[in-house]
């Protein structure tokens, strides 16, 4: 006897569902995707309007404030090869991506951390939630978000939301749950509602934990904003795109050294925020 | 005189099992099984049984027991840090137990202060933030708070340290932060649980005299667990003794020393059965002050002023003790005109030679703040001996 198991149609499920989504909720989608899009236009002409002398002394006194002089004479130099290379526009797009991912993205994490911290029946839920949306190929992001968002950056910041919002979620949790006991102890002791305790106790406590996660997560979007060129996301992504679409490998080294440059100087500033806090 | 003051809390028939299917655990404790056999049989641990206790007024109560006896389970459960799992804790006719969330954190806030044995204090708040801690989660006034907590820092001896963070203090100076968040929140009773244990012991015995002396001042009801028999007769208004979540004793430091309740208590207290060995010489001190018969009232109280005393001993020129002279009635004369304390001198105070044994001296102290004088045959004053100078001697004199 021949057995054939049919296959599981797991794929044209996932399909009708996504359809039903899009069609059922578009006008949340469209206005989502409308208020996105006024947040990035609106950040991207700030940072545009400003001549790129003026931004580039603004981030290069950040960096000295923040960590000190050796990250200024840095970003010095990279900022200037940047606009020397004339990827100073496409810097910008690709910043503006990062920041609005990264926004969102913390906006949401942020409660659903402290939600898994206190709950343990949500952590339970969410831990393999994370786990899956860590391990799922970035690129799989980018396929559902075109039916949602249309091609475009606002598909390339929900994408990267996804890819980028895990960490910040588990470092909160983390963060939270490493609060000593007596600590927290001492907060009920006194009668803290549960509010006090998490405002004036937890939060604070676990705010270096948090600044991993986010540092991690503004890595993360840099690296998914690059990649969401593919759906139309602008800025430096979509000039390695181009230069692989027309095979100049001198193009896209120098879009790729950019975005080296900017994971740089991002890492190093949200690290010295960090280092900043604990000192304290 | 314990057992006509007035009972702060009372706590009844209160259990705690640790684990899912407490009903059960306390069947089998019923039926008469101990600890170890409910947690062979269920798995779960009896943390506390059946007890049963009045915290007075004022008091300053001592849990002892050795480690895992339940003692930390037992102070959290009156302020249900852990839920007790039956019986009643009745603090001004509320029975804690019972209260709703919102009543409990009332409760917490208006009756509760607790001290930690790793201290527990907030890193990321400075000396004077951390005293303010329960106010401001009262809503207290920003002047009000930093008032008290002003206050509460000067206490404890914490002044000009205000704008520290807690990691740069030693450990006994941060405790004495813990001690001053909690008594700038003014509530009605002090919990301690091993609040000294982490200190040093030369800092510990000084935070000891301390915390008696500001009990003494505030009258604050404080219950304090330690594990250490000398620290709980060197501060123990009453001691309960807990053994395997059990009661075993209650009584003065005087009563579990003389009378153990049984062989547990016995052994605790052993070693400290030296009192009869020990003299008032060794548990003597020198005099801090003396006033002389020529003196008037207002050098007297000048005296006692500037050494802190409430009495003061009176001798003639050759030494000879008189009498006292105690710091009221010196003032009552002084305002009254009067330029002589010959009428004031009280011949009734305890009075020992150099041989007498400590047992019998400890027998003697009534008051806590009643010295007792020790003279040679010819009635010169040689010394004082204080109770925490006794106890002391009791606790560590056949070590030497
Ligand atoms: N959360 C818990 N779950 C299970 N068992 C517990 C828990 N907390 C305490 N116990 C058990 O209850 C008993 C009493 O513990 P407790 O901490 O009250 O002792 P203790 O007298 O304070 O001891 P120590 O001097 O070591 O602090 C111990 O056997 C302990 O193992
Ligand atoms: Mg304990």
């Amino acid at each position: 006897m021949n057995f054939e198991i049919p296959r599981i149609p797991l794929g044209s499920w996932i399909e009708s569902g996504l359809n039903f989504l899009t069609t059922e909720f578009s006008g949340v989608t469209r206005a989502i995707s409308r208020t996105t899009q006024a947040g990035i236009n609106l950040l991207n002409d700030g940072l545009m309007w400003l001549p790129e002398w003026a931004l580039l002394g603004l981030i290069v006194l950040l960096c000295w404030r923040l960590s000190g002089h050796r990250l200024a004479i840095g970003a010095a130099l990279g900022l200037a090869l940047i606009w020397n290379l004339g990827l100073w526009n496409p810097m910008i797009q690709t910043l503006t991506l990062v920041v609005i991912a990264t926004l969102v993205a913390v906006v949401i994490a942020l409660p659903l951390g402290i939600l898994a911290a206190v709950s343990d029946r949500f952590y339970r839920v969410i831990m393999p939630v994370l786990d899956f949306m860590q391990t799922m190929p970035a690129f799989v992001y980018l396929i559902p978000a075109i039916p949602f968002f249309g091609i475009g950056s606002v598909s390339g910041i929900f994408a990267t939301v996804i890819f980028a919002m895990p960490p910040a979620i588990r470092f909160t949790t983390l963060g939270i749950r490493q609060v000593p006991t007596e600590l927290v102890e001492a907060a009920d002791a006194f009668g803290s509602t549960r509010t006090q305790k998490l405002v004036k106790v937890q939060l604070p406590l676990s705010l270096p934990t948090l600044m991993g996660g986010i540092n991690q997560t503004i890595m993360l979007s840099l690296s998914m904003v690059v990649i969401a060129a593919m759906i139309g996301a602008n800025g430096l992504g979509s000039e390695v795109w181009r230069a692989i679409q027309r095979l100049r490998p001198g193009d896209g080294f120098e879009a790729g050294l950019a975005v080296v440059i900017m994971a740089m100087l991002l890492d190093r500033l949200t690290q010295s925020f960090r280092g900043r806090k604990r000192a304290k | 005189m314990t057992n006509a003051q007035q009972a702060k809390i009372q706590v009844r028939n209160l259990s705690k099992v640790f684990g899912s299917d407490t009903k059960k655990a306390l069947q089998l404790r019923d039926q008469g099984l101990n600890r170890s056999q409910i947690l062979e049989q269920t798995g779960q641990t009896l943390g506390l049984s059946n007890i049963d206790f009045d915290v007075h007024e004022g008091e300053l109560l001592v849990i002892m027991g050795l480690s895992g006896s339940g003692k930390s389970t037992l102070i959290r459960c009156l302020n249900r840090l852990i839920e007790p799992t039956e019986g009643d804790i009745i603090i001004d006719g509320e029975n804690i137990p019972q209260l709703s969330e919102k009543a409990l954190l009332q409760c917490r806030r208006k009756h509760f202060s607790m001290v930690f044995q790793n201290f527990a204090l907030f890193p990321h708040r400075t000396v004077r933030m951390n005293a303010e801690y329960g106010l401001e989660i009262r809503g207290i006034p920003k002047e009000e708070r930093a008032k008290k907590a002003a206050d509460a820092l000067k206490q404890v001896g914490l002044e000009g340290w205000e704008d520290s963070y807690p990691n740069q203090l030693s450990g006994g100076m941060q405790q004495r932060v813990g001690l001053a968040r909690a008594l700038a929140n003014d509530s009605s009773v002090l919990l301690m649980d091993e609040a000294f244990s982490a200190l040093d012991p030369l800092i510990r015995r000084d935070m000891q005299q301390e915390l008696i002396e500001l009990q003494h001042r505030m009258q604050k009801t404080t219950i304090f667990i330690t594990h250490d028999l000398d620290e709980a007769l060197n501060i123990g208004d009453r001691i309960i003794l807990l053994r395997d979540g059990e009661v075993v004793q209650i009584g003065t430091p005087e009563e579990i020393l003389t009378s153990p309740a049984d062989d547990y208590v016995a052994r605790f207290t052993q070693g400290v059965d030296r009192s009869r060995v020990v003299t008032a010489r060794r548990a003597m001190r020198p005099v801090r002050a003396t006033a002389r018969i020529e003196d008037g009232p207002r050098t007297v109280l000048r005296k006692m002023v500037e050494s802190s005393l409430d009495s003061i001993y009176v001798i003639d020129r050759e030494r000879k003790l008189l009498g006292v002279v105690d710091a009221e009635r010196a003032d009552e004369a002084a305002k009254a005109g009067s330029d002589s304390i010959r009428e004031l001198i009280d011949d009734d105070y305890p009075c020992v030679g150099p041989d007498e044994s400590l047992s019998r001296l400890y027998s003697m102290f009534t008051k806590r703040h009643c010295p007792i004088a020790v003279v040679d045959e010819e009635q010169r004053l040689l010394g004082v001996v204080v109770k925490g100078a006794v106890l002391e001697q009791l606790a560590t004199a056949g070590e030497a």
